[in-house]
């Protein structure tokens, strides 16, 4: 299934105003961070990924990794309109009983590829499932979304190299820069350096793009098919809270709900792209 | 003389053995594959095994995205390296998910000896232990090791096997089947109990040996499966022999003298006494030095068992 590009983009607001709507019922989760990465997720599902929601567990599926697994909201908002499971359910999460946990878990929800929440650990399933691939000579692509604050782990590096080793170039990994992690921007708390140049000295292939924008985002899975014998790392400069004007940038809606009037005037700004 | 082989080695035959008949298992190792035996699976079957260098973390990650795709992934390394160092990520992304990974650990406990504490795994049967849906087998000799990791590749889900470094005596014949989850009775007796796992499992029955020379019948129990534990032969041991002595080469706190207190504790209370490190680090030395310093030694299993008889007839 591949929608237009007006499709998607009229799908990615309507994605970021799930990710309002979860939240706010939930009364906690991770909005910041979820609507960063919305561009990036939704133009996955629904232009890249060779996925059916009907029989996910297809070995010759590709595979998305959400690495940051706070950003569970996005991806169930996701799986949902992409006919993983009935949107309905959406509005459960992260409540008792509940399949949509507060991070992803893989044996409750269809469509999950991984179990997430504990930072650093995505990539080197990610690579797993890729090597994998290569050892049953299927042609399927793994993709994984990476956090910027999360790529602080050292076990981020210790994949970078197994990944440039393995040569998975069947691995296309995504950075939702952001620039913000919960004590306050990456370069204070901990700063990445010359990010780009760490993951290509590391041996991937880099690609740096608007990270809201879908055709880049396009473009450089396009770029990454082509690439042979190194995974490829897309850094998608993106703006935390993207969409809701009062959350843009600010670090405090990394892991608050919207309430109240607050959830309106967001829902409202979200009605129509800008 | 019996034969004495170290589970590490039976490790690397039954593995290597594995290759053929399973096309899915695959191996993974982190700069250790000589001395965990993974290199003989690698000799044979180069293109499904991993080295990950330096690297546990990964290594762990790497094999949960591996089974995650259908394979069967063997994850070896030092005891104390393939769990406390990896724990969140056996934690997060291979127990929490259910995932089909087997981590086979050697050079457990303080036989580990001249490397010292750094390397002497005292708490790994304890971090696996308390893991959901983790499966923890303690081979005593050889023979129980390839049944172990024949049984691994028949569960479906994370299982730990605890393997050691130095040579122990073969237990069991040819014919011996490994049933997980089944306590071995090796000796038979109704005096007392002595529930043994590991290279404390030969100490046990040499420490019978001795009791029944005293006119004390001891049960042994070789429970070589930790969790899920055999309940039903702890209480019948309990209810049969009125006392009971744990044996293995672990702390005292989480490993398998604490599954029987459970046990007993939850079921039918008797009088017990665990042999094992007291909530102490080891230290450099040879291992039967350390053996003998730490009490893992048939003789203080002798003295345990008399310790639990004194308290068992004040009752």
């Amino acid at each position: 299934m591949k929608i237009s590009l007006a499709q998607l983009e009229t799908k990615i607001w309507e994605i970021r105003r799930y990710i309002i709507l979860m939240t706010t019922a939930a009364g906690s989760g991770h909005p910041g961070g979820s609507l960063s990465a919305a561009d990036i997720v939704t133009t996955l599902y629904f232009r890249v990924l060779n996925i059916d929601p009907k029989r996910p567990d297809d070995p010759e599926r590709d595979r998305f990794v959400l690495s940051k697994g706070h950003a569970a909201p996005l991806l169930y908002a996701v799986l949902a309109e992409r006919g993983f499971f009935p949107v309905q359910e959406l509005m459960t999460l992260r409540k008792l009983g509940s399949r949509l946990q507060g991070h992803p878990d893989m044996r409750k929800l269809p469509g999950v590829e991984m179990s997430t929440g504990s930072l650093g650990q995505g990539l080197s399933a990610a690579n797993g499932m890729a090597l994998a691939a290569k050892l049953d000579g299927k042609q399927y692509r793994v993709y994984v979304l990476l956090g910027d604050g999360e790529t602080q782990e050292g076990q981020i590096w210790e994949a970078a190299m197994a990944a440039a080793h393995y040569k998975l170039d069947n691995v296309t990994a995504f950075l939702d820069y952001n620039g913000l992690q919960i004590d306050g921007p990456v370069d204070e708390v901990m700063s990445l350096g010359r990010v780009a140049d760490k993951w290509r000295s590391f041996g991937w292939h880099v690609i740096e793009i608007n990270g809201h924008d879908v055709n880049a985002i396009l473009g450089a899975v396009e770029e990454a098919h082509q690439v042979k014998d190194k995974p490829t790392m897309v850094i998608a400069r993106t703006v935390k809270g993207k969409g809701v004007s009062f959350m843009e940038n600010q670090v405090d809606w990394h892991g608050t709900a919207p309430k109240g009037e607050k959830a309106t005037q967001a829902l409202i700004e979200l009605k129509a792209p800008r | 003389m019996t034969e004495k082989i170290a589970t590490r080695d039976a490790y690397g035959r039954a593995l290597a053995a594995l290759g053929k008949e399973c096309p899915d298992v695959v191996v993974l190792d982190a700069d250790l594959s000589k001395s965990t035996k993974t290199i003989d699976f690698k000799k044979n079957y180069p293109e499904r095994f991993f080295d990950f260098g330096v690297a546990e973390q990964n290594m762990i990650g790497t094999a949960a995205g591996l089974a995650a795709s259908g394979k069967i992934p063997f994850c070896s390394s030092f005891a104390v390296f393939a769990t406390g160092r990896v724990y969140d990520q056996i934690r997060q992304s291979v127990a929490y998910p259910g995932l089909n990974v087997k981590i086979c650990a050697s050079h457990a406990g303080v036989t580990v000896g001249e490397d010292g504490s750094s390397h002497q795994s005292i708490e790994d049967i304890a971090l696996m232990r308390v893991l959901p849906n983790m499966t923890v087998f303690v081979p005593a000799d050889a023979v129980e090791t390839a049944g172990a990791v024949r049984a691994a590749v028949r569960i479906q889900g994370p299982v730990y096997v605890r393997l050691g470094r130095s040579a122990v005596p073969v237990l069991h014949g040819e014919d011996f089947i490994f049933e997980p989850g089944e306590a071995v009775l090796l000796r038979k007796g109704g005096d007392a109990t002595i529930i043994a796992a590991g290279i404390m499992v030969s100490a046990a029955l040499e420490a019978a040996g001795v009791l029944a020379g005293q006119g004390i019948e001891t049960r042994v129990l070789n429970m070589h499966t930790i969790k899920p534990i055999d309940v039903r032969a702890i209480i019948r041991a309990a209810r049969e022999t009125g006392a009971v002595v744990t044996a293995e080469e672990h702390s005292i706190i989480g490993g398998l003298g604490s599954a029987v207190a459970e046990v007993l504790g939850e079921n039918h209370p008797a009088p017990l006494r665990r042999v094992g490190i007291r909530d102490v680090f080891g230290e450099s030395g040879k291992p039967e030095e350390l053996l003998e310093k730490y009490g893992l030694t048939p003789g203080k299993l002798v003295a345990a068992v008399h310790e639990v008889l004194q308290r068992k007839k004040s009752v």
